[in-house]
């Protein structure tokens, strides 16, 4: 009693430590191809973690298992454990709707559903009884967060289709902040955007970094270096090194690092 | 150089021109065989049509009166089919297209079953008709139900309309995949991103994004079995009745077997012929703007498909 303690003690004081999401010995394969070679690594709640690669290198892959969007397809294979605040996530015991409700997830091109802009925010609240709760207050908060609630807010009965591609994206971001998730997973989402909508986002995700832990897949090196706290280097599967950014950026550990960073391959 | 080729008429212009005509005449003969059909048809069917003609039951051995019977039998006809292939065919091609694994070996199963299907003659479907829905079925109901009394054991609206069902739900199957295909696979993660369970994806995302294909498949449908007499003629179909059908159990008359019946079967078939162009052509119009109106909303659904992804 008294040693759980200490770890509980000793947990607290190293502040970046609060469990976020983590995986140990991950590895996937598809249909045989091994995709993820072992992958331990942890992101922690208050910090943006981004993950940097060649295509290839398996960032997607990983992002959906953290997920488990991978479980549609029966010839992806996982094994080793993804846990979500110390609680493994492909347990039986939690269905995974609940999950996805915690770990929220914005894709690499805006897929807006067809429908009004206000119905693509009120989706997934409607997916369960409690979640039609204060609807209102949690679209207003949502939209806020995306710096897209002066925007749409005389606009919520159009066709989210109508809104540009930018606000498109920042609308999937705040669809998936109405469920106020633990987690928030992004694909490259700045992949097909202008810099004025790219940077609208990287700041969206700086307000938002203190209260969620975000995982940023980003083919964009310099994303990583301008928006993440700590950075992690996949190639070919393996996880390469995950550094503090600054210290990644600056003094790599590993030779591939360096290579990639410095534009040499990829 | 000019004059050298024009000078000579060579064997290869002459075999190209010839095929150019004869693949040409092909086309030809199409465009003329459809023209005569359809306008020996207004032809001789239009100056008999009126409102009295689509209103009033048939007289004086179907050489008077009109055809409505025939009508309201086949729209109650092809409403029961409606409501029990639509629910079957989409139920069938969700679960293939959503809930089956890809490679899963019964969705190959019922694929082959289901194109085996749309092989099977009509003729062939009126008989499995009469021999399951009426003797199998039918019997079986009375004899549970009624004591062995005849209530369903016999022809009747209800198993024309199922035997029906059967014809088009190769139909509706295909028309239902082709849209479930159409929605962006994007769609469905979103919605799983965004906590939905597998049915509440398909019931919020997929369904109405697929209603218009389910839509197209419904009306092909409609239009195959408003024409189709084989299946109907044992199960259900009568040459002609005093009353419309008001129960389940019930005979009717349908417009394709009318028209069988008064070119064949008639008193007096010469004297029958006005009234046999008019119901034709009525038949003609029900399934050419039925089939208009499939071809246009899937017409849509195509330019979404390709506009979509």
């Amino acid at each position: 009693m008294a040693a759980k303690l200490e770890v509980a003690a000793n947990h607290q004081s190293y502040t970046r430590s609060i469990p976020g999401i983590r995986t140990e010995g991950l590895r996937v394969s598809y249909a045989g191809q091994a995709v993820l070679k072992g992958i331990t690594l942890e992101a922690h709640q208050g910090e943006i973690l981004s993950i940097i690669g060649p295509a290839g290198a398996g960032k997607t892959t990983y992002l959906r298992c953290l997920n488990r969007m991978l479980d549609m397809d029966p010839d992806w294979k996982i094994s080793g454990s993804v846990l979500l605040h110390d609680q493994p996530v492909y347990a039986r015991e939690i269905p995974v709707a609940t999950l996805r409700r915690k770990v929220g997830m914005v894709f690499s091109v805006p897929i807006t559903l067809p429908m009004s802009i206000y119905e693509n925010l009120t989706f997934g609240m409607t997916m369960t009884r409690n979640g039609r709760n204060d609807r209102a207050a949690k679209i207003e908060r949502a939209l806020r967060q995306a710096y897209l609630w002066d925007e749409v807010k005389d606009r919520m009965q159009e066709p989210a289709g109508n809104l540009s591609g930018g606000q498109q994206q920042r609308l999937c971001l705040a669809r998936a902040l109405t469920l106020e998730p633990a987690v928030l997973l992004l694909d490259e989402p700045c992949s097909g955007l202008d810099p004025i909508s790219t940077r609208r986002i990287e700041e969206a995700l700086q307000q938002l970094k203190d209260s969620l832990t975000i995982v940023l897949v980003t083919n964009n090196v310099k994303q990583a270096a301008r928006a993440s706290d700590r950075t992690a280097f996949f190639l070919f599967g393996e996880l390469i090194e995950v550094q503090d950014t600054e210290i990644l950026f600056t003094t790599p550990g590993k030779k591939e690092t360096a290579d990639y960073i410095s534009g040499r391959f990829g | 150089m000019h004059a050298m080729h024009t000078g000579k008429f060579s064997r290869a212009d002459f075999t190209g021109g010839t095929l150019r005509g004869l693949t040409g005449f092909a086309c030809v003969i199409i465009i003329a065989i459809v023209a005569v059909i359809v306008g020996n048809i207004v032809y001789h069917g239009i100056g008999n049509l009126s409102w009295e003609f689509l209103s009033e039951p048939p007289r004086k051995h179907f050489t008077e009166g009109g055809i409505f019977p025939a009508i309201f039998g086949t729209a109650a006809l092809v409403i029961l089919m409606t409501i029990a292939v639509i629910p079957l065919g989409v139920a069938t091609a969700i679960y293939m297209h959503e809930y089956a694994s890809k490679r899963s070996r019964v969705v190959h199963l019922v694929r082959l079953a289901i194109q085996n299907l749309a092989g099977v003659p009509a003729i062939v479907f009126g008989l499995f008709g009469v021999g399951f829905f009426i003797e199998f079925v039918g019997r079986g109901l009375d004899r549970g139900l009624y004591g062995g009394a005849l209530v369903y054991g016999q022809p009747a609206i209800l198993w024309a309309a199922l035997t029906m069902a059967l014809l088009t739900l190769p139909t509706v199957v295909v028309a239902t995949e082709e849209a479930l295909r159409a929605i962006p696979q994007g769609y469905r993660e979103v919605a799983y991103s965004l906590g939905a369970t597998k049915w509440q994806m398909i019931r919020k995302v997929v369904l109405p994004q697929a209603a218009g294909g389910i839509l197209t498949g419904g009306i092909l449908a409609v239009s195959r079995g408003s024409g189709e007499v084989a299946p109907v003629m044992f199960t259900g179909a009568a040459y002609a009745l005093p009353d419309l059908p008001s129960r389940l159990n019930d005979q009717f008359m349908e417009l394709g077997y009318h028209v069988y019946v008064m070119s064949t079967q008639a008193f007096d078939v010469e004297a029958t012929k006005p009234a046999l162009y008019s119901t034709v052509l009525v038949l003609l119009l029900l399934t050419f703007s039925l089939n208009f109106t499939a071809i246009m909303i899937r017409a849509r659904i195509r330019r979404r498909l390709r506009n979509g992804r």
